[in-house]
Parts: C-alpha cells; sequence; structure tokens
C-alpha cells in the first residue's frame, strides 16, 4: 500500500494540529489500513479502531475543554477526518458522524446538557448520530412526520429516521422532530435521545456501495417517552439547530473528501510508477502525467478550500453556510473525479476487487449527496450570491 | 513500586545501510524511532503502573537527539525521563553501554524492576540489558513473555524458549526483557502529546553518574567493530533432472567432488 509520508505544503498549521494529523496518521496507518479491505467486505463497524481513537483522545478535539474536551475546532477535526479518509472512507465518517450529532449539544445545549452528555462523547467513551433524515424528507427537509408531542414533564416521539449513520451503534442521538406541524420548518424541535429509551429502537442496517465499514440504520420511535429537560434550545428551534449544526459539520465532510482524493491520489501514483506497459513505467508518459497533475491540483485545491472555511468557522465567523456549501460541494466533486481517475490509471485492475483503488471511487460518491446533496449546496450558495448581491 | 524502562533510539528502517568506509550506520536520511521491542518493555512498565501505583521512569544512553525517543515515551504515559549523553559515550560497545547505564540506574536509586527490550533492531546483540544486569549484580531474566504475577519481593514469570516456556520466580529488584508476546503497545494520546511536549527531560552525563572515565567510550570497549559487511548472495542451487538414476549418480559425484 502507499505511504503516509510525504511533503506537506505548508498549511500555516498550529502545532497541536500537527500533533493531530500525526497521530491520526499514525491510526490510519497502523490500525485502519490492515483492516480497511475487510471491513468494507464485512460492512462490519470498526468497535475497535472507534476505542483506539478515543483512547487517543480524538473524540475530545471538537469539544470544549471544560467539558473534558480539547477545544472545539472544525480545523482540527477536518484534520482528523481528512487523515482517515485517506485510508478509509467509511472508518472516517463514523468518526466524524459523532462531531455531528454532538455539535446540536455544543452549540445549542445549556448547561446541564452539556455537562451531562459532551464529557462521555468527549472521552469516547461513548457515540453520538445525529438523526433528520426520513424516508420523506430528505432534500426537503421541512417534510418531517417525527413528532414529539408535549405530555406534561416529557415528550412522546412518533416516527421513523432512515440513513442515519452510527444508528445502533451510537448511545446518544440528536434527533429533530416536529413539536407543532401547523408551523412547517419553524414547528420542528431538536431532542437528545439516548440508547436504550423504551419506545426506542432500530430498524434495518442498509446494505451501501460505500463507506460500508460505517453503520447506516433506521431509528425506530413509538410512543418514546424522554424528559422534557432533552429539548435542545426551545421548541421551533429545530432547524436553526439543523442548520448550524451543518455549517459547522460541512467542512468535516469536505474534509473526508479531500482525504478521499488525497488516498485516490497517493494509490495512482504509486502504481503508475510500477506499473509497465510498452517498456517503459507508465508514470513516464505525459498524458498520464496530466492527468496525475490535474487530480493533484485539484486535490490541493479543494484542501486549501477546506481548511479556510474550517478557519472561518474557527475564528467565529457566524454566516458561514455559503462557504461550507462551497467548501463540501467543490471537495466532493474533487474527490469523485480523483478517484474515478485514480480506477482509470489502474485500468482493468482498478476494477478489481483485489485492489484497493475501486473502493475509494465508490467511498467518494456518498460525499455528493450526504449532509445535502451538492445541489442543495448550490442553491445554498447561489441564494446567499443573490442576496449578498442585493444589499 | 518504580519501574525503569531502558530504551533505545534506532533508524526507523529494517534494511540498513552500512557506511563500508567508517563501518557505521547510515543514518542520513532515515527518521529515528524507539527500538521497536523497547516499545513492549514501554507497555509493560505503563501496565504495572496502571496496575500497581507504579512510578515509570524511561532511561536511554545516546546523543542529544535521542530526546526525542524520550518525549515519546512519555507521550505514551512514562513519568519520567532521563537522557544519558556525553561525548565520553562515543564508541562504546554493548559493554560499556550497559555499564554507563547502569551507573544511571544507580544514582536513579529507588527501583524494583528494570525492563529492557529483548534486543535492539540496529545492532542486534541482546547483550545492554544482561550487561546492566551483571553491572549491578542482579537477578535477570531474559526474553520474558508474562508477568504472572508481582508479589511483595518476588516476581513470576514466564520466559520463552525455543521449545516453549519457562515459569521463573525471582527476587525484586530483577531485570527483566521481554519479547513482543508480553503485550500490544498502545498508541500515544493527544494528551500525552502535549504534556510530553512541554515535559521537561532529566540531562545526565558520566560525571554526574560518577561513570570512570576508562570504562567508557572506545577505552572500555573490549570488543571492536572490525569490519561490518552484507554477506554474500547464495549463490543459485543446481537442478539436476532428467532420469532420476542418472541424476542420482550426478549428485553423488558432485557430493565426492566436495568432500
Amino acid at each position: 500500500m502507499c505511504s503516509l509520508r510525504r511533503v506537506q505544503l505548508d498549511y500555516l498549521l498550529t502545532e497541536e494540529q500537527i500533533m493531530i494529523r500525526d497521530l491520526c496518521r499514525q491510526i490510519a496507518k497502523e490500525k485502519i489500513e490492515p483492516r480497511a479491505a475487510e471491513l468494507d467486505k464485512s460492512e462490519k463497524f470498526p468497535k475497535e479502531i472507534i476505542a483506539d481513537m478515543a483512547k487517543s483522545d480524538l473524540f475530545g478535539i471538537f469539544i470544549p475543554e471544560e467539558y473534558g474536551g480539547i477545544g472545539v475546532g472544525v480545523l482540527n477535526l477536518c484534520i482528523a477526518t481528512e487523515e482517515f479518509s485517506r485510508v478509509c472512507g467509511g472508518i472516517a465518517v463514523s468518526y466524524a458522524a459523532s462531531a455531528l450529532g454532538t455539535f446540536p449539544i455544543i452549540l445549542y445545549g445549556n448547561d446541564a446538557q452539556k455537562k451531562k452528555y459532551l464529557p462521555d462523547l468527549a472521552s469516547g467513551k461513548k457515540i453520538a448520530a445525529f438523526g433528520l433524515t426520513e424516508p420523506s424528507a430528505g432534500s426537503d427537509a421541512s417534510n418531517l412526520q417525527t413528532t414529539a408531542k408535549k405530555e406534561g414533564e416529557h415528550y412522546i416521539l412518533n416516527g421513523v429516521k432512515h440513513f442515519i449513520t452510527n444508528g445502533g451503534d451510537a448511545e446518544t442521538y440528536t434527533v429533530i422532530a416536529m413539536t407543532d406541524k401547523n408551523k412547517g420548518a419553524r414547528g420542528a424541535s431538536a431532542f437528545i435521545v439516548e440508547k436504550g429509551t423504551p419506545g426506542f429502537t432500530f430498524g434495518k442496517k442498509e446494505e451501501k456501495m460505500g463507506i460500508r465499514a460505517s453503520s447506516t440504520r433506521e431509528l425506530i420511535f413509538s410512543d418514546c417517552k424522554i424528559p422534557k429537560e432533552n429539548l435542545i434550545a426551545k421548541e421551533g428551534m429545530g432547524f436553526i439547530v439543523t442548520m448550524k449544526t451543518f455549517d459547522m459539520s460541512r467542512p468535516g465532510v469536505a474534509a473526508q473528501a479531500v482525504g478521499i482524493a488525497q488516498g485516490a491520489l497517493d494509490l495512482a501514483v504509486k502504481y503508475s510508477k510500477e506499473r509497465i506497459q510498452f517498456g517503459k513505467t507508465i508514470s513516464s508518459f505525459q498524458g498520464l502525467q496530466w492527468m496525475l497533475a490535474d487530480m493533484a491540483t485539484q486535490t490541493e485545491a479543494a484542501r486549501a478550500l477546506v481548511y479556510s472555511v474550517a478557519r472561518m468557522v474557527d475564528a467565529g465567523k457566524t454566516n458561514v453556510g455559503k462557504e461550507s456549501a462551497m467548501a463540501k460541494l467543490f471537495a466532493s466533486d474533487t474527490a469523485m473525479r480523483v478517484a474515478t481517475d485514480a480506477v482509470q490509471i489502474f485500468g482493468g485492475y482498478g476494477y478489481m476487487r483485489d485492489y484497493p483503488v475501486e473502493k475509494f471511487m465508490r467511498d467518494a460518491k456518498i460525499t455528493q449527496i450526504y449532509e445535502g446533496t451538492n445541489q442543495i449546496q448550490r442553491n445554498i450558495i447561489g441564494l446567499q450570491v443573490i442576496k449578498e448581491m442585493a444589499k | 513500586m518504580n519501574v525503569i524502562v531502558c530504551i533505545k533510539q534506532v533508524p526507523d528502517t529494517t534494511n540498513v545501510r552500512i557506511n563500508p568506509e567508517t563501518n557505521t550506520l547510515v543514518r542520513e536520511g532515515v527518521e529515528s524511532i524507539i527500538n521497536p521491542f523497547d516499545m513492549y518493555a514501554i507497555e509493560e512498565g505503563l501496565r504495572i503502573k496502571e496496575k500497581f501505583g507504579a512510578k515509570v521512569t524511561v532511561l536511554t544512553m545516546g546523543p542529544p537527539q535521542a530526546e526525542a525517543a524520550l518525549r515519546e515515551a512519555i507521550s505514551l504515559g512514562a513519568d519520567e525521563a532521563i537522557l544519558l549523553s556525553d561525548r565520553a559515550f562515543a564508541g562504546s560497545d554493548t559493554w560499556a553501554t550497559s555499564y554507563a547505564l547502569s551507573r544511571a540506574i544507580e544514582k536513579i536509586k529507588d527501583f524494583d524492576i528494570i525492563l529492557c527490550g529483548k534486543q535492539a533492531s540496529d545492532g542486534d546483540t541482546a547483550q545492554v540489558g544482561p550487561g546492566i544486569a551483571a553491572h549491578l549484580d542482579l537477578p535477570q531474566v531474559t526474553y520474558v513473555k508474562k508477568i504472572e504475577e508481582i508479589g511483595d519481593k518476588i516476581i513470576k514469570v514466564e520466559r520463552m524458549t525455543e521449545e516453549g516456556f519457562e515459569i521463573l520466580e525471582g527476587k525484586l529488584p530483577i531485570l527483566l526483557t521481554v519479547v513482543k508476546e508480553i503485550n500490544e503497545p498502545r498508541l500515544p494520546s493527544l494528551k500525552g502529546k502535549m504534556r510530553a511536549k512541554q515535559a521537561s527531560i532529566i540531562k545526565w552525563t558520566a560525571a554526574d553518574v560518577s561513570a570512570s572515565g576508562s570504562l567508557l567510550g572506545l577505552n572500555g570497549s573490549p570488543t571492536q567493530v572490525v569490519k561490518i559487511f552484507s554477506p554474500e548472495k547464495r549463490k543459485n542451487g543446481k537442478i539436476f533432472d532428467g532420469d532420476i538414476n542418472e541424476a542420482a549418480d550426478q549428485i553423488i559425484k558432485g557430493l565426492k567432488g566436495i568432500i
């Protein structure tokens, strides 16, 4: 397999960020790489690897210090996700999805909720998941059917969430449900639901094209009674919580895409130097060099955009919807293109499962789809661009 | 309880290149790591710490850059790190090295268990651990694959042999060299790495540990490396094919020729 050591451009990372990168690279090389193919085949959740990440404090890098973390850092999260994705996009998303499920509590949770949930999430003793998508509410998230009805000291949840990453394997779920259907998007609210709550079960586990080491499952709520203290922010804030969560998490998906692109590129470069056709290594052909040049340039451009957006978020910029969407859009399209070209460079071998490169192409595809399809990202960007012009 | 783990910084390669002029290892362009076998010794020290509340001190002898190996040990959870570094140590063989390390251990004074990896991946001698025990007049068990129990004054271990294993009991303090079957070394943690960056490394010279100059470096080294070379590649075997009886006759003839 490819060597994970390479000369990096200077990304102006802090010492802490370099430590995160090196540590994640070590985990990727020693723990993930040897098992990536097997987990992709078996679709088994990487429990032991998640435990290794936890022991190395990596679930703390997006959680504030006062709650047991190392400090909120979207760039930290991006660096970690990128390094893991370079070897396995499936394991990387299992990690990053815990951040996605945790962000609503970090952003809008009250002190009691933060104290109760964040320390275990920071230590990785528990992992989180975010429950928004429903069978008839994908891109049109306002069409949620799951309801939360207030009854005295409790909310009663009913409905089905599907395609939930870490579903079944996470312990802490942040779930969006309608508290007032008449109000449309303004009638949604965010809740914390713990695994094991009566009335909360798991449905079908999906069989996927890529990111197969991650688990994607249905969450089923049937008269699931949760204490009213589990409401995040206020009733009706569900969509704001969701949008702000995505602003934080989209750079992470974009970083996953950058990692997949880089991983595919690493493999393609290495292979092109080994494969001999017409008496020469295929890397000596200009046509192929130009392909590699485009792949490398696009990956680098994606990385630069992702890091810059992550830094904006870390610097406290509040309206990052457009930039976040741009990073996700650009990086995921890049990952798909680079991974497809990497398979092309491998030729027939690239199409075979015995070689690791086809997995990158399968893993790349989802990054164009989840956390808002790239069409939805374009909507966000387009509307914002027009809005800015009207000012 | 106090545990001392002796470690060595080595080049990160299993394919060591040798400078034919100087008979020394080529270190340029090769990243340095903790000797892989010492990682098991560190891990075992940390497990003793977690079980018995021991203090783990890592000790290395080497050039100033060996500090990186000590910091890595701290990032894994070691409490204290000592770098034994002095021009006077340069050129020490395994005997002089184990003497110098034993002087440092005398200075540390309080210890119950000394752990070493079974050998270093560069020199492959497996002599420094036993040498330290000899200098300190301590009991030693080499190739330990399991620590069964640690009592008040007694330790019980399993020692790997070619045929199987032995169960041995020894009095504390004791020196153990460990094999890779003993455990699975942990990865560093981020908090550990941050602590390691801040940690202060204790630095001792030959004078600090009252080591006698005549027993150090080239002077104190009874062995000298005369020549290092890669053995010649074995020539390909000869295949006798065709009629089996004829082939057998040919082989017998060939063998007679050698004798």
